[in-house]
């Protein structure tokens, strides 16, 4: 019965609703998290019976908007991405809004903002047309620059205006190599499906990739276009920092890895640039991340560092040339993204918590709270160790994936190629995290406690709920990672171990062809 | 007889006369109730426009045009003429305070007039095939804006405003009379039809350089008309100086029959081959231009009025971006006068919003500046609010009209290959963002400065919340839009 229901139109329209009934008075807490509840059981069980069934359509929502050229409201789960990143949104959303510290008297601008940032990510992981994702994401935006600026602490009109400034640049070029991308391949229709079905001109592929690189690479905060991140995360108020770190974020990885198979000729002049950035994005951002003395800014920088894993992915899958040759990356990187996003979430809501008990986020004037929250102080512990990709949470699964997708392909009586040792290089990136991720519980949580830190009450069940929803996921995942993994295992014919065949009909289709094509 | 479509123009004119003739007839202290007689005829004329029958008979029809995009314009000056009377009538205690009885409504009406006698003008425009009645039509119109911009006329601002009009209006006008004498010259025909056929002509080079230089001091005029570069420079002082209706008139109105205009004059040299190369790069360099100027300088600007002076600049550029590219319809695309005509209605929804919330603002507060607006997203939530999504239309943002004005403009420009115009159009829009966002940066990230309380009249919310609504609606189902340029 389920599967007849237009159900990813009701996952859209829920928060929407609850929006809506905020602004029109309703008591906003309750409205959002029963929003977000509802909204996380559509995911979760649309991802079940999206696993059982394995149909692309399923629950599909199309209503054509215009019709030169074609632009069409279309939702729809087209392959594990999708299904897996909604996921992800939802439980993050519910997080968020569950964390919530908010202020006196800003409940209804507080949690609107919140659902309305839901909105837009849910629409453009959702959505199977070229429009609509990329307007969903600039809705979620707005909301976002708006409450940095407004209810931030710190340096907040600066850090807001600072990723305003950033991501609308990166919005723009992103924006300019859609428009390329949709008139190079000559589609009438906006929908994936169809641009997926019409190759581009592999001199046209070069700038395409390039501006796409560029665009996507901001939203990502891909070095050197991340300094917008970290002062953004540091300075923003938690469900948005959690929402846009965790969630949002995410979209331009999804866009590459989505638009990946029309302009994979024209990315590969650009790979060994992009391998440079992305090494600096794990070692440079990750020597920043040790330096920091703050633990919100600590948690910024290495929200950046951890994006050049993915990168990784996505380069091993350049290389690769196909997601049929490498079909490791895709998973590998989507499992990060999972990962990280839940991992992030759950550290940026703890050390909320660790504000608000002690009053500070400085490392160094912190020390021995372990003793008077063990609860706080064990969450910190899994979430930190997730962060650093310990064996048995979501990001380790997620790392080790990617690493291997490195050396896909690669038989050792061959010399390295860039992504091996690329690879190679970014695996030193872990140590980074582990030195300043340990640092930081040690100076937190270890030692003697200080005037601040003592007889500080731990975590209420109430506060506690967020946390361990989110510590949920990251050890359901970290422990059977299949759990995501058999998603992508769908509608293949041999029986391979974890990790196959990838991509969704339409990608592989196109893949196909070009692969004929040479 | 039958209604013609001809007719309309004349129904406007004695309506105008009519409200003439009341204003001096009937010595009456409130004198709104004539703006809004004004309002309701413009919307029965309105009403009208569907019942008309295409002019007919051989001298109207060799001169008068009566398709679809005539018919467009025409509907679309009625209803901006009908918002600007609207405005009028909210912001007749400004008119009435610099006038020659200060603080009484007397003489206000001709201030409800004047507009019905430039929307026939812009209505006559909106159809003109031939190049006399073109320039009439639009002397009409310059005209009666020469008054409108002066109107408060013990205002210091507004008389400055007037005279910088009135000579760059009169130098402009001498350009076009020229550049029509020599395209005369060199064609022997007034008439748009003909012309498109003698240009098809072998005929000398002498002959053709002739023309095409009559066309450049053609451009010349237009430029002055929607507001583009090199003949911008009024601008900016003309709309902070002028009463706001005015602005907002100009801003909108006159830009658009500049528009129509200058389709139906360069639609024979662009459907040419012998003249489009020559067209297509004058268009582009004036684009070009055209957006770099109005983006680049509009980031500078504190005062709101002035940044929207630069804004219509700016939006003039990105409206000749699609005039330049010049592609016909076809399955999956839309021609470029279709492309312009969406564009112009976008704007016309953001721009008279943005002027409408200003002029209230401006009328409570006493000031026009963009620091006025400190505080607004915590004091005035719902009016914030709006004024984000008018601001954010304005920029060009996805699920707004706005995103989908520029998106044809794009499309036709890439589609045509104008690289460089296209590359400053990007240019143009990440600036777009930098200063429409200061606009909203200020409303909700800085403390309130605790000046007067911000008040929106019954009008300005009767039109401003609406019009925010329209925007979103618009912005995500556009399809309407298509229908109503027949695409």
């Amino acid at each position: 019965m389920f599967d007849q229901l237009p159900f990813l139109l009701i996952l859209l329209a829920l928060p929407l609703v609850a929006l809506v009934g905020i602004i029109a008075g309703g008591p906003a807490k309750s409205l959002a998290l029963i929003a977000s509840l509802g909204s996380f059981g559509i995911a979760l069980i649309s991802a079940i019976v999206w696993q059982q069934q394995g149909d692309s359509s399923l629950g599909a929502f199309e209503y054509q908007v215009l019709s030169k050229p074609e632009i069409t409201l279309a939702l729809g789960l087209p392959d594990a991405m999708s299904v897996i990143l909604v996921l992800l949104t939802t439980i993050v959303t519910l997080a968020a809004i569950m964390a919530s510290r908010c202020p006196e008297g800003r409940e209804r601008l507080w949690f609107s903002s919140i659902l309305l940032i839901s909105v837009g990510a849910l629409g453009a992981f959702l959505s199977t047309d070229l429009f609509f994702f990329y307007a969903f994401h600039e809705l979620a935006l707005i909301p976002t620059f708006l409450m940095i600026g407004m209810l931030g602490k710190g340096d907040r009109k600066e850090a807001a205006w600072k990723i305003t400034l950033y991501l609308a640049f990166g919005s723009i070029v992103l924006l300019a190599g859609l428009l390329w991308l949709v008139g190079a391949s000559g589609s009438s229709s906006l929908l994936f499906s169809e641009l997926l079905a019409s190759p581009i001109d592999p001199a046209a592929q070069k700038g395409i990739a390039a501006l796409l690189l560029i665009g996507f690479g901001t939203l990502v905060s891909l070095f050197p276009f991340h300094s917008w991140a970290a002062p953004a995360y540091a300075s923003a108020p938690t469900p948005i920092a959690m929402l846009h770190a965790g969630v949002l974020k995410k979209f331009g990885l999804y866009g590459l890895f989505r638009l990946y198979p029309m302009v994979s000729e024209g990315l590969k002049p650009w790979l060994t640039l992009l391998i440079i950035l992305l090494l600096a994005n794990i070692l440079w951002v990750g020597f920043v991340t040790l330096n920091q003395k703050r633990l919100d800014g600590m948690l910024a920088n290495s929200s950046v560092m951890h994006m050049g894993y993915i990168f990784l992915a996505f380069a091993a899958l350049i290389a690769a040339e196909s997601t049929i040759a490498n079909p490791l990356a895709l998973p590998a990187a989507t499992l990060l993204m999972f990962g990280h996003g839940i991992s992030i979430a759950l550290l940026f809501a703890l050390s909320d918590q660790i504000e608000g008990k002690t009053g500070t986020l400085t490392m160094a004037n912190l020390g021995g709270l372990g003793k008077s929250t063990p609860a706080l102080c064990f969450l910190f512990g899994l979430a930190g160790m997730a962060s650093i990709g310990l064996p048995g949470l979501a990001n380790f699964a997620g790392e080790a994936a990617v690493f291997l997708s490195g050396f896909k392909n690669w038989t050792y009586t061959e010399p390295l190629g860039p992504v091996q040792i690329a690879t190679i290089i970014a695996i030193f990136g872990v140590v980074i995290s582990a030195i300043y991720m340990l640092r930081a519980i040690r100076q937190i949580f270890q030692g003697s406690p200080v005037s601040i830190t003592e007889n500080v009450a731990d975590l209420t069940l109430k506060e506690k709920a967020p946390a361990l929803l989110l510590s949920l996921a990251l050890l359901a995942v970290g422990i059977y990672p299949n759990l995501l993994l058999q998603l992508f295992q769908r509608q293949t014919v041999q029986p391979s171990p974890v990790l196959v065949e990838s991509a969704s009909p339409a990608t592989s289709e196109t893949a196909l062809l070009i692969n004929e094509s040479r | 007889m039958n209604l013609q479509l001809h007719h309309l123009e004349i129904l406007v004119v004695a309506l105008g006369i009519i409200i003439l003739m009341a204003e001096a007839f009937f010595p009456r202290e409130r004198k709104s109730f004539l703006g809004w007689i004004a309002i309701g005829g413009l919307l029965a004329i309105f009403g009208l426009l569907f019942v008309a029958e295409p002019a007919t008979g051989d001298e109207i029809s060799r001169a008068y045009a009566s398709d679809r995009i005539a018919k467009f314009f025409k509907g679309f000056t009625l209803i901006i003429t009908a918002l600007v009377i609207l405005m009028a009538i909210d912001y007749k205690k400004v008119l009435s305070r610099f006038t020659e009885n200060p603080g009484r409504e007397d003489g206000i009406a001709e201030y409800f007039a004047l507009p019905l006698f430039a929307c026939a003008g812009m209505m006559w425009m909106a159809s003109a095939k031939d190049l006399v009645t073109a320039f009439a039509a639009l002397e009409l119109t310059t005209i009666t804006f020469y008054i409108l911009v002066a109107y408060m006329r013990r205002n210091v601002g507004s008389l400055e405003a007037g005279i910088k009009y009135l000579i760059l209006g009169a130098l402009s006008t001498g350009f076009l009379v020229y550049g029509i004498a020599w395209i005369y010259g060199g064609t022997g025909s007034m008439n748009l039809e003909v012309i498109s056929t003698v240009l098809d002509e072998q005929m000398a080079t002498e002959t053709r350089t002739a023309i095409l230089f009559g066309l450049a001091l053609i451009l010349v005029a237009l430029a002055f008309k929607v507001g583009a570069a090199p003949m911008h420079l009024w601008i900016p002082d003309v709309y902070q100086g002028a009463p706001t209706p005015t602005t907002t008139f100009l801003s909108v109105g006159s830009k658009a029959v500049g528009f129509i205009v200058a389709l139906r004059i360069l639609q024979p040299f662009l459907d040419s081959e012998l003249t489009k190369n020559n067209a297509v790069i004058i268009l582009s360099i004036i684009a070009a231009a055209t957006l770099l100027i109005g983006n680049l300088a509009a980031i500078a600007q504190t005062n709101l009025k002035r940044l929207l002076a630069y804004s219509s600049i700016a939006n003039a550029g990105f409206i000749l971006l699609a005039v330049a590219a010049w592609q016909p319809a076809s399955e999956n695309a839309l021609s470029s006068p279709q492309v312009v005509a969406i564009y112009l209605a976008t704007y016309l929804v953001m721009t008279v919003a943005a002027f409408f919330a200003l002029q209230s603002i401006a009328q409570s507060t006493g000031t026009e500046s963009i620091a006025s607006l400190a505080g607004l997203g915590k004091t005035h939530p719902a009016l914030a609010w709006t004024l984000t999504i008018i601001f954010a239309a304005l920029a060009g943002l996805p699920l707004t009209v706005g995103f989908i004005g520029k998106f044809f403009a794009f499309g036709v420009a890439v589609k045509a290959g104008l690289w460089l115009p296209v590359i400053v159009a990007f240019i143009g829009v990440t600036a777009g963002f930098y200063y429409y966002f200061k606009v909203i940066r200020t409303m909700f990230w800085n403390p309130s400065a605790n000046g007067p309380e911000i008040y929106l009249s019954p009008i300005t919310k009767a039109v401003v919340y609406p019009s925010a609504a329209l925007i979103i609606i618009l912005g995500v189902y556009a399809q309407p839009l298509l229908d109503l340029v027949g695409a």
